[in-house]
């Protein structure tokens, strides 16, 4: 309920700052939310979809190891969407599946499947900082964006590959976060993410997500294809290719649910 | 019988379109550093595994065919060659509930150190010490999904023997144990029994209570002319099991109570588990464990873990390969004998694993069921192959 409210209260919030934003004489603090809340208006109602994720894990030397996941979300009206990730390969991982739910206030709720012992273990998800299967990715980098989970400070426009960007910077509000701030790239256009900055604790920057190939499903929701995540400390990089994206599948929370995380192939 | 079986399984399996193969082929050495008590038993060993497994879903996943055998060939202990069919089962899938029916492997529970909790299937002992091995169970499996929570209802048809080492293994007692088991039901393995539970998370908790009734799964051993008899007897056990995420820590325990021939008989493990996230500024995390044992059983009965502490560390390294390290010590606080365990894996291309186990008695004092252990610690390397 008080999701629900203020979720309500952020839209409402959002209208009056958005209306009259020629002439008002907003704080960049205001400025980023709304832009925040816009970009997250304008993704709400996809509903599912379900995806195969490919993930190539290259180190210094250029060494690359890949990864095979497919990845079911639903999206929750109030709260966080509900995640199912399965594993594919590498084959001491396959059958593997793990199960999330994002909430917007809340710590999120983790399940993982093991399947050698066919037993659904609830892990602590305090684990946000932490690289995601070895690689660039933290969990927290890969789990649903929420409006509520940072404050926000609007710090520039800025042109590059012929578009035109808002540059916000993000603080996370959990303390447990692996980052200080964050500075991201949103078109002004589509409201798509290009660029993510991530500095860490110390205010160093840490690395750099490049988001390309978006296309556009439902005549409204884009998805970047390609995330390239480079960490400019260890010279190592992460990119992630989505592929077979499919809206409208009809899940339902029973789908999302200890059970359905057992029997996921 | 099984060969008619298994090759009409094959047959349809390799006819059937979108079905799925994968499995496992695990070659492994073991090291026993120390002479055996008995003269018989082996020293090095050898020993190969084979686990395919198929499946096939139809009707939009709605409906469920799963088949595991597996095959053991092992060098020296004729006990530990043996095969299973881990897996056999149809599922067949409802708007709120689930059918089963075939042989499946189910786990109860939620510590670390000990599952206590875990009586559905029969443990597959000559396969590791550890207990996470089990033969498997055939069932009847009716599970309703509710807005409460979780009940499964599982009617077990058949009761498997409890697997032990041969006269020419290590890791085994005093006496062979006899292949003829003693039962205290009349209908002997095909004496029908049940078990119901209920599972639910509420918020950061997560418990279960479950029920058990039928012929017990661990065996208490009485003297036979040559051997040892082992005895299976008629055992009510109601369980429960609890765990709580407190920001980095868990909390957990598993308790049961068990009715018998023997009366009345409590157990229970508990601990916390806590999780260091990027230690020393690395990728890798810190896991730290400690539990508590307990189990008021006397003789005939053996347990372990009946007054121990059981505390372990796990390193997870984050990187490319998963490697990872487990190292647990587990102390009996009345008698001061100790067990070791270490376990690392590490990933070896796209389709290998190479995982490494060594387990070490000290101490072992002469009441302690571990006494006849105490010269087969021992080091394995095992590679795996995954197709």
């Amino acid at each position: 309920m008080i999701n629900y409210l203020s979720k309500r209260l952020s839209w409402f919030v959002a209208g009056l700052l958005l209306a009259p934003l020629a002439l008002s004489a907003e704080t960049p603090e205001e400025r980023g939310l709304a832009i925040a809340v816009e970009a997250d208006r304008r993704d709400t109602g996809f509903g599912d979809f379900k995806a195969a994720l490919k993930m190539v894990l290259r180190n210094k030397h250029g060494q690359q190891t890949e990864r095979n996941m497919r990845v079911r979300t639903l999206e929750q009206a109030d709260d966080g969407d509900k995640s199912l990730i399965i594993f594919d390969n590498p084959g001491d991982v396959k059958g593997t599946a793990f199960l999330s739910f994002t909430h917007k206030q809340d710590t999120d709720d983790q399940w993982l499947y093991l399947p050698a012992l066919k037993r659904v273990k609830r892990i602590a998800s305090s684990n946000k900082s932490g690289p995601f299967v070895g690689s660039e990715f933290a969990f927290e980098d890969l789990s649903s964006q929420e409006v509520e989970k940072y404050t926000y400070k609007y710090l520039r426009d800025e042109n590059f590959d012929e578009r035109e960007h808002f540059v916000v910077e993000l603080d996370p509000v959990d303390p447990k976060s692996g980052y200080k701030r964050q500075i991201i790239w949103v078109d002004q256009a589509e409201y798509r993410v290009w660029k993510v900055e991530f500095y860490d604790r110390r205010d160093a920057l840490l690395k750099t997500l490049t988001v390309s190939d978006y296309r556009q499903y439902l005549d409204q929701y884009w998805r970047g294809h390609r995330w390239q995540m480079i960490n400019h400390r260890t010279g190592k990089s992460t990119e992630l290719v989505w592929e077979d994206y499919v809206f409208g599948n009809g899940f339902a929370d029973s789908d999302f649910n200890r059970n359905s995380l057992a029997k996921a192939r | 019988m099984y060969c008619w079986l298994t090759a009409v399984l094959l047959l349809w399996a390799c006819s059937v379109g979108a079905a799925e193969w994968s499995g496992e082929l695990a070659v492994e050495a073991r090291l026993f550093p120390y002479d055996p008590l008995d003269s018989r038993q082996h020293g090095a060993n050898g020993s190969v595994a084979f686990e395919p497994e198929f499946f096939h879903d139809w009707q939009d996943g709605q409906q469920r065919f799963a088949w595991t055998p597996f095959i053991r060939w092992d060098q020296g202990d004729k006990e530990r060659t043996h095969w299973d069919f881990r897996e056999l089962y149809w599922r067949k899938s409802f708007a709120s509930a689930e059918l089963y029916l075939g042989a499946r492997k189910v786990f109860w529970g939620v510590t670390e150190s000990l599952h206590l909790v875990d009586v559905i299937n029969q443990t597959d002992l000559v396969e590791n010490l550890d207990t996470e091995d089990k033969l498997g169970q055939p069932m009847v499996q009716l599970t309703l999904l509710r807005d409460w929570g979780t009940v499964d209802f599982y009617l077990l048809p058949y009761f498997r023997e409890r697997a032990f080492a041969g006269t020419k293994a290590r890791l085994r007692g005093p006496v062979a144990v006899a292949d003829k088991a003693v039962y205290e039901a009349d209908a002997e393995e095909w004496s029908p029994h049940g078990a119901v539970r209920w599972s639910h998370y509420i918020g950061d908790a997560d418990i279960a209570v479950g029920h058990f009734y039928g012929t017990g799964r661990e065996p208490r051993f009485l003297p036979g002319p040559e051997d040892l008899l082992p005895h299976y007897d008629l055992l009510h056990q109601t369980s429960l099991e609890l765990q709580y995420i407190w920001g980095d820590w868990l909390g957990k325990l598993e308790a049961v109570r068990r009715d018998g021939i023997d009366g009345s008989s409590l157990a229970a493990v508990g601990g916390v588990e806590f999780t260091q996230v990027g230690i020393l500024s690395s990728a890798a995390d810190l896991g730290w464990v400690g539990e508590y044992q307990y189990d008021n059983r006397d003789a005939p009965f053996f347990p372990v873990g009946d007054n121990d502490i059981a505390a372990g560390l796990r390193l997870t390294f984050n990187d490319v390969q998963d490697t990872d390290i487990l190292a647990f010590v587990a102390i009996d606080t009345d008698k001061g004998s100790r067990f070791g365990s270490v376990e690392g894996n590490r990933r070896l291309g796209q389709s290998g694993e190479l995982r490494l186990e060594g387990r070490f008695f000290a101490e072992v004092d002469g009441a302690d069921p571990l006494f006849f252990l105490r010269r087969d610690d021992y080091l394995q390397l095992e590679f795996i192959h995954y197709f």
